[in-house]
């Protein structure tokens, strides 16, 4: 049998079944033993009692996009397994693993075809002090899958350390139960040997690698209030700034979260804030102040269902338009997205970079699924993108916050700097900051916050453009993953593809995008929204030179490579 | 600090702006620019290292006429932007204006949560009991039978204690003030800079133009008959059974204030990579 160089597995129970802790543990020992992964996870919204499924890859490669087929799903029970609905597809070669003494496995596993193996998982945690299901089901994966006993006990030592010897021994006894039950199994789908690498790889969620971005830029204050899915960003922020001489304050809602950020960079601290699309929502007319006052900020949104309430624990991409375009009056800012989990330090370290260099709020639109979800990857780069204010120097004569400046930035006075004192407004103001009504300084100072953005450099950055083929899949944010992988299978079956998914949303850069689709015959556009945003942005800035289609779906489902491969090599 | 201690004595008028104030003639705020930059020289701070932070209103424009550093923020959320710089600069004095609409009506939530929080800073809400750039609308403190376009007849709405709040919520500094006694007010916002966490003054500052009636009001406000109290029950109830003109101070408590330890960073960003490595 030939091994496969990625397979899909899902660990599914109710919650509080512990299904989320063995996709862990599983992720953290297939890394260990040198694969690649990435592990989602899929929750409904109740905090305890619902439903709860572990979505890992793992692969000999780096991999970005969603899982799809399932090769292993394990239902540690199936209580609540059928609200999954079509998010979890089986074929007729998937494994499902069955509690023999629970209940039956949902339909929509099943009727695919696929083969059921029961194993009595509840019934042998049971007979182990302290035994739990959920690593019985850790044992059965890590022994179809080829992880050995020694590449997966010794994470239970160290990551239950604090739970007590107890609990450690029983975690082990169960695995090892698990291995035995399924020992003469046949399972046809085994991950390929890892490649032998000096790389080191680091295991990270998006929100947590977003975070380091922030620091790795400089960001020193973060104040926020509690948000699914962004929450996860605040809690790595909270005790590791407080470590980098920083400091994370809890407000009282977003409108206070936004404003104590604008009030620290001010001060002249660098300053985050993350949120999802409700929070947004109530930041936009700070965002605003920040524009019109020039104070850099960095607003993560880690995007889910919208609108409203919408799905919180789903991924979107659906706040396109309320980021690029939300802000009252003419409000040129900066909006980036990150298109991967390791992306998500690099964008959001490069957004504060931005921010900082062109005292501008950035927002960083990242989602859920990349934000929640956590990959073993490649040790991301070092980069150089350290935010470096333009800040006055020794202030001689009378000091113009707003003067006019070629790269139309203008040097900033900080609190505490002697002859500086400017008061920041939200009024229309003149260069020196005094309010004005004025024609003149309307327009100049609209010109000035315009063409420091426009007129800036941004680099290869702007954008990942990949392939020259004369189909270009135009993509962004979390998406590119899947975007690549079809591009790549499409490339195997003899159809060059394109992919081009912009970093930077806002501004918009003309030139670098023309000679991205120079020569393109068909385009692709590929975006998780209901209403085609990414689409309608795409016409509203850019030239299309060539025919377009369309794939957007809303959330929760991701779309997924095999959708984006169907569409390509349906358009022949 | 060398130079400063060689440098001449700063009066009141180093700490105003050269920006004319477009108060109407007669509003009570101009009294309360005076008190402020009286106060400043008092305490001898160089104005750089004051930030006078504010929302919108006719009470915000203040910061553009002091010659400190200023904040005129969106509506409401002052205190918030306040306490993100403080907390973040801690070494600043840190003085926040706001009028009885911006603070207590749109920015009512942060009001609850910085006298909770305590940041040490000091919060000057100049009260007219009326939104005046908007042209006389009630605000939480206008009374309920107080006639207006927006409100015929009058709200029928009991009116907001703003000081009951401010104790209720862990304000350790309240006091009240009235714009027209300049000395007393001055000698207050000494004080209340000076004291630590967060320092809440009311000062009722007429509005001449949309309540003529407010004039009245210098010969309504008299001292406070009782020293002030560090014992809040004692304070809530002497404000609650008060007729609202008594002024001077009427709570000091000793809360310590909010400051997070910040610029001591005890490990390097490579040590909080460790985590991710495998």
């Amino acid at each position: 049998m030939e091994a496969s160089s990625s397979v899909s597995v899902a660990i599914m129970g109710s919650g509080g079944a512990g299904a989320l802790t063995t996709g862990s543990f599983l992720l953290e020992a297939a890394s260990t033993a040198g694969w690649y992964g990435l592990f989602s996870r899929t929750l409904g919204p109740q905090i305890r009692g619902g439903e709860a499924a572990a979505l890992l890859r793992l692969a000999v490669d780096p991999v970005e996009g969603a899982p799809e087929l399932y090769d292993l799903i394990i239902g540690i029970d199936w209580l609540n397994a059928q609200r999954f609905g079509a998010e979890i597809q089986t074929g007729p070669h998937s494994l499902v693993i069955s509690d023999s003494g629970g209940e039956e496995p949902p339909p929509n596993l099943t009727q695919s075809g696929a083969r059921i193996v029961a194993v009595p998982m509840k019934d042998m945690a049971k007979a182990i002090p302290h035994g739990r299901p959920n690593m019985i089901a850790l044992g059965i994966a890590c022994r179809l899958l080829g992880l050995a006993p020694e590449q997966v006990l010794p994470l239970v030592g160290r990551q239950l350390a604090d739970k007590g010897a107890a609990a450690v021994e029983a975690s082990r006894a169960a695995i090892q139960a698990g291995y035995g039950a399924v020992a003469d199994l046949e399972f046809d789908t085994r991950l390929a040997a890892p490649n032998p690498s000096s790389v080191s790889r680091w295991l990270i969620s998006g929100n947590e690698a977003t975070a380091l971005g922030a620091m790795r830029g400089g960001v020193r204050f973060a104040a926020a209030y509690p948000i699914t899915p962004a929450t996860e960003i605040l809690e790595w922020l909270a005790p590791s700034l407080a470590k980098a001489g920083g400091v994370l304050l809890q407000a009282e809602d977003e409108l206070a979260a936004i404003n104590m950020i604008i009030g620290s960079s001010f001060g002249g601290t660098p300053a985050l804030t993350a949120t999802s699309g409700p929070g947004l929502s109530l930041m936009i007319e700070a965002l605003g102040l920040a524009t019109a006052a020039e104070i850099p900020v960095v607003v993560v949104d880690v995007m889910r269902g919208g609108p409203s309430t919408g799905i919180p624990t789903k991924s979107e991409q659906a706040d396109l338009n309320i980021a690029v375009y939300g802000l009252h009056g003419d409000a040129p800012h900066l909006v980036v997205a990150p298109q991967s989990v390791g992306d998500c330090l690099f964008t959001t370290q490069w957004a504060t970079y931005l921010a900082e260099t062109l005292q501008s709020p950035a927002i960083v639109l990242s989602d859920q699924f990349m934000g929640q979800s956590r990959a073993a990857i490649p040790r991301p780069a070092d980069v150089a993108f350290i935010g470096a204010r333009t800040v006055a120097g020794d202030i001689a004569g009378a000091y113009k916050r707003y003067a006019m400046a070629a790269n139309g930035v203008s040097p900033m006075a900080i609190p505490g700097m002697r002859g500086g004192q400017y008061t920041a407004d939200g009024l229309t103001h003149s260069e020196r900051g005094t309010p004005t009504s004025g024609a003149t300084d309307h327009l100049t100072q609209l010109d000035k916050r315009r063409d420091k953005l426009n007129g800036f450099s941004f680099g290869e950055h702007w954008a990942t453009v990949e392939g020259n083929g004369a189909l270009a899949i135009l993509v962004w944010g979390s998406l590119t993953g899947a975007a690549r992988e079809a591009a790549g299978r499409a490339a195997a079956d003899g159809i060059e593809v394109r992919l081009v998914a912009p970093r930077l949303l806002s501004p918009v850069q003309p030139e670098q995008f023309a000679a991205a689709l120079d020569g393109v015959e068909r385009i692709l556009v590929v975006e998780q929204t209901h209403g085609a945003q990414f689409h309608h942005y795409l016409r509203a800035h850019y030239d299309l030179p060539a025919p377009v289609r369309v794939l957007n779906r809303p959330g929760p489902l991701p779309i997924t490579a095999s959708e984006i491969q169907r569409a390509i090599t349906e358009w022949r | 600090m060398s130079i400063a201690n060689v440098a001449p004595a700063l009066k009141p008028a180093d700490y105003k702006s050269d920006t004319t104030p477009i108060w109407c003639p007669g509003c009570g705020d101009y009294h309360v620019l005076l008190s402020f930059t009286r106060a400043f020289a008092r305490l001898g701070l160089p104005p750089e290292e004051i930030v006078v932070v504010s929302g919108i209103g006719c009470s915000s424009r203040i910061p553009a006429y002091t010659n400190c550093y200023g904040f005129h923020g969106v509506h409401g959320r002052s205190l918030a932007l306040a306490a993100g710089l403080k907390v973040a600069r801690p070494d600043l004095t840190v003085v926040v204006a706001s009028g009885d609409g911006d603070g207590y009506s749109i920015g009512g939530n942060h009001f609850l949560h910085a006298c909770r929080r305590n940041v040490d800073m000091t919060y000057v809400v100049m009260d007219n009991h009326i939104y005046g750039m908007t042209k006389g609308q009630p605000s939480p403190t206008t009374e309920p039978e107080f006639d207006t376009a927006l409100s015929p007849g009058g709200t029928g709405l009991r009116p907001f204690h703003p000081l009951v709040i401010a104790l209720a919520s862990g304000a350790n500094f309240v006091a009240r003030c009235f714009s027209g006694e300049l000395n007393q007010t001055t000698d207050v916002l000494v004080e209340a800079i000076q004291h630590p966490g967060f320092s809440f003054v009311e000062i009722l500052s007429p509005c001449v133009t949309f309540r003529p009636d407010e004039r009245a009001w210098k010969q309504l406000v008299h001292p406070a008959p009782v020293a002030a109290t560090n014992d809040p029950g004692k304070a809530a109830r002497r404000i609650m059974t008060d007729d609202g003109f008594n002024i001077g101070i009427l709570y000091r408590g000793d809360r310590s204030p909010y400051q997070p330890p910040i610029g001591m960073a005890t490990i390097d960003l490579s040590e909080l990579e460790k985590e991710f490595e495998r």
